[in-house]
């Protein structure tokens, strides 16, 4: 499994571990927290009365709440395009990286 | 003139532009790549729109409104279901995607699984999903056109049906995704101004809006339903959860939906056009309750639910009270475009599965030439076209919405599971993977055969209509709730218990090793001996 190592070589690489270690670090709390926030909704919605009270003038607690499920999309939506688009870089140091410390490349 | 006849030229309009474009497109579809995936060469902001013209399909702009209109915030649940699930999307599924597919969802898998029946099983939910979400688009767009224009049902199916068979026979994907975009724009132009008309009415103030459905309207329309007491009512608040988790998981399951992000050329455009797109869906969604509440009370609920049960003409008909016969003309006419762009995408999803993965992969083991391939992906494409033609047809008197939470359930159980898996977890294997999507496929197919959509004993409540007149089995309208955990468990079950364990299967080829899927998902490369060479001189120069 010749090429098996090549992938094995860019794993290995300090920038391929933070890359999975940041991507890790952002997207596991991002995603717990978008599924709570919202289920939490749902929950309410479908089991008590909560939402019911008005908040802002004809406004209910639900139409407040939903609103900001909105809000939250496009918050998280932005976070995660500004790292990601860091990341990038870290793709590209992993692979010349991997390209000098292999005996493949060309010494 | 007569309202009829100024619908009929904005519809042909329509028809008119939508071919002009197919007659653009043809030129550059000249083989699989472009037919599937428009050769990798969409912009980042066009894909934006696209996706957001397949997310748009006429339930969100028709059905939810009229849910809204009709039964206040629980309608408003689809809006935010369908905008959260674009997180799913975005976070978890969208680059890995990109960076390990080619032209299907099989693809992806199978990057991973050397195996023709992961393929198989792949492409047949692929087809699955497509075919209800399909049948479901043409049986309500054909009662819809049938209102708008006085067509008689079969033949507003037979129009609608040639018409995605020829934009994707001859356009292919380079077609559907520019007709896709028109459309996104119109329906955009569409749901602005009715809004603003709307909230001219209220000083373009939405609180003397949702003030005057309180006034006019009652409470109860601005709260989710109470929960009510007993049995029944813990199913009902059950199946409120299970609907969402159908929605927000099922979303990243779609097969018409993941392609786009298989039609820009990496993940940096792949994640551009995703900004566009939640920008312009969030905001159209922000707009459902302006359009649902403006229509309860500009044209009133009795009426709305006179013209169609489920209230899906409850735009068209607040578009003609507030702008007159051009305006009404002018939102069906984009209300018509909306449904052959996503049927459109679903031929172009459940063709590529078919002629890519069962016959150029699975029956021809992946020798067939590229010519014997494009011919396979238009045979498909007519095949498919057909099949959806002649199932919606008979269903003119069926309430066949439920198809489409059955396409989101499927989806959510068959797909995602397997998705996600062959990302993420290391032991998984091909017994897993085929297990996982049958259980998916199967059980939520079953679930809702014997659920009230179907079992609605012999006077159900309206608008359905009695279907099988034997009471229900299983009490949930959405299966999602049972069938997603259930997809998840044939997932474990099957690595676990069957199979040979994922490290005998890479020492004997049939999977690759996880190495090589960690690296692919999270950097996009893909062909690693030449990207190393490449990226080496630049250490060389650097360190010189």
């Amino acid at each position: 499994m010749e090429s098996n190592n090549e992938w094995v070589r860019v794993e290995r690489t300090g920038a391929f571990k933070d890359l999975v270690r940041r991507k890790k670090a952002f997207i596991i709390p991002a995603t717990i927290f978008f599924l709570v926030f919202y289920f939490g909704l749902v929950f309410l919605g479908a089991f008590t009365t909560v939402l019911n009270v008005k908040v802002v003038g004809p406004l209910t607690l639900a139409y407040v709440y939903a609103f900001a499920q909105f809000a939250m999309t496009w918050i998280l939506m932005h976070l995660y395009v500004r790292q990601a688009n860091k990341w990038d870089d870290l793709v590209e140091r992993a692979r010349t990286e991997a390209a000098s410390s292999g005996e493949g490349g060309p010494a | 003139m007569s309202d009829q006849v100024i619908a009929i030229i904005f519809f042909v309009a329509i028809i008119a532009l939508t071919l002009g474009i197919t007659a653009w497109a043809s030129r550059k579809n000249t083989g699989t790549d472009s037919h599937y995936v428009a050769g990798g060469n969409i912009k980042g902001w066009q894909n934006g729109l696209a996706i957001s013209g397949d997310y748009l399909s006429a339930a969100s702009f028709l059905g939810i409104a009229g849910a809204i209109a009709l039964t206040g915030f629980s309608g408003f649940y689809l809006s935010i279901g369908f905008l959260v699930a674009y997180l799913v999307v975005l976070l978890l599924v969208a680059e890995p995607l990109r960076n390990m597919g080619k032209y299907t969802l099989a693809d992806m898998l199978t990057s991973r699984f050397n195996s023709s029946s992961v393929r198989s099983v792949a492409a047949l939910s692929t087809i699955a999903i497509s075919m209800f979400y399909m049948i479901a688009q043409l049986n309500g767009s054909g009662a819809l056109i049938g209102l708008l224009l006085g067509l008689p049902y079969w033949l507003s199916v037979i129009v609608i049906g040639i018409l995605m068979t020829v934009y994707v026979v001859i356009g292919g994907m380079v077609a559907t995704t520019w007709i896709q975009i028109v459309k996104a724009v119109l329906l955009i132009i569409g749901t602005l101004t009715l809004s603003i008309l709307v909230l001219s009415r209220y000083g373009f103030n939405p609180l003397a809006l949702f003030a005057a459905v309180e006034n006019d309207i009652g409470r109860e329309a601005l709260v989710p339903p109470a929960p009510t007491p007993g049995i029944e009512g813990l199913w009902l608040s059950l199946d409120v959860i299970s609907l969402n988790i159908a929605l927000v998981l099922g979303t990243a399951g779609l097969p018409h939906i993941l392609i786009r992000f298989l039609t820009v050329p990496d993940a940096k455009t792949a994640r551009s056009s995703i900004v566009t797109a939640t920008w312009i869906i969030g905001l159209f969604y922000l707009l459902t309750p302006v359009l649902g509440y403006g229509a309860a009370l500009i044209v009133g609920q009795d009426a709305i639910s006179n013209a169609n049960a489920a209230g899906n003409l409850a735009a068209p008909q607040l578009a003609e009270i507030l702008g007159g016969p051009i305006f009404f003309a002018f939102i069906s006419a984009v209300a018509f475009s909306t449904i052959v762009a996503v049927v459109a995408g679903l031929v172009v999803a459940a063709s590529s599965a078919f002629a890519h993965d069962f016959y150029t992969n699975v029956i021809r083991g992946g020798e067939a030439t590229e010519q014997e391939q494009f011919r396979a992906a238009r045979y498909a494409a007519i095949g498919i076209s057909l099949a959806a033609i002649l199932l919606a047809l008979p269903a003119e008197s069926f309430n066949v919405a439920f198809l489409v939470a059955l396409a989101f359930a499927v989806a959510a159980s068959a797909n995602v599971p397997v998705i996600l898996l062959t990302i993420f977890w290391k032991r998984f294997n091909t017994t897993g993977a085929v297990t996982g999507m049958l259980v998916g496929l199967i059980s939520a197919i079953v679930l809702v055969l014997i659920s009230p959509n179907v079992l609605t004993g012999p006077n159900p409540e309206p608008p359905a209509t009695p279907i099988i007149p034997i009471d229900y089995i299983f009490p949930l309208k959405s299966p999602a709730l049972v069938s997603v955990p259930l997809g998840f468990l044939g997932c474990y079950l099957g690595t676990i218990l069957g199979g040979r364990g994922a490290e005998r299967e890479r020492e004997q080829g049939l999977q690759v090793s996880y190495d090589e899927i960690r690296v692919r998902a999270n950097t996009g490369i893909s062909n690693i001996e030449e990207e190393i060479r490449e990226a080496a001189p630049e250490t060389e120069q650097r360190t010189s």
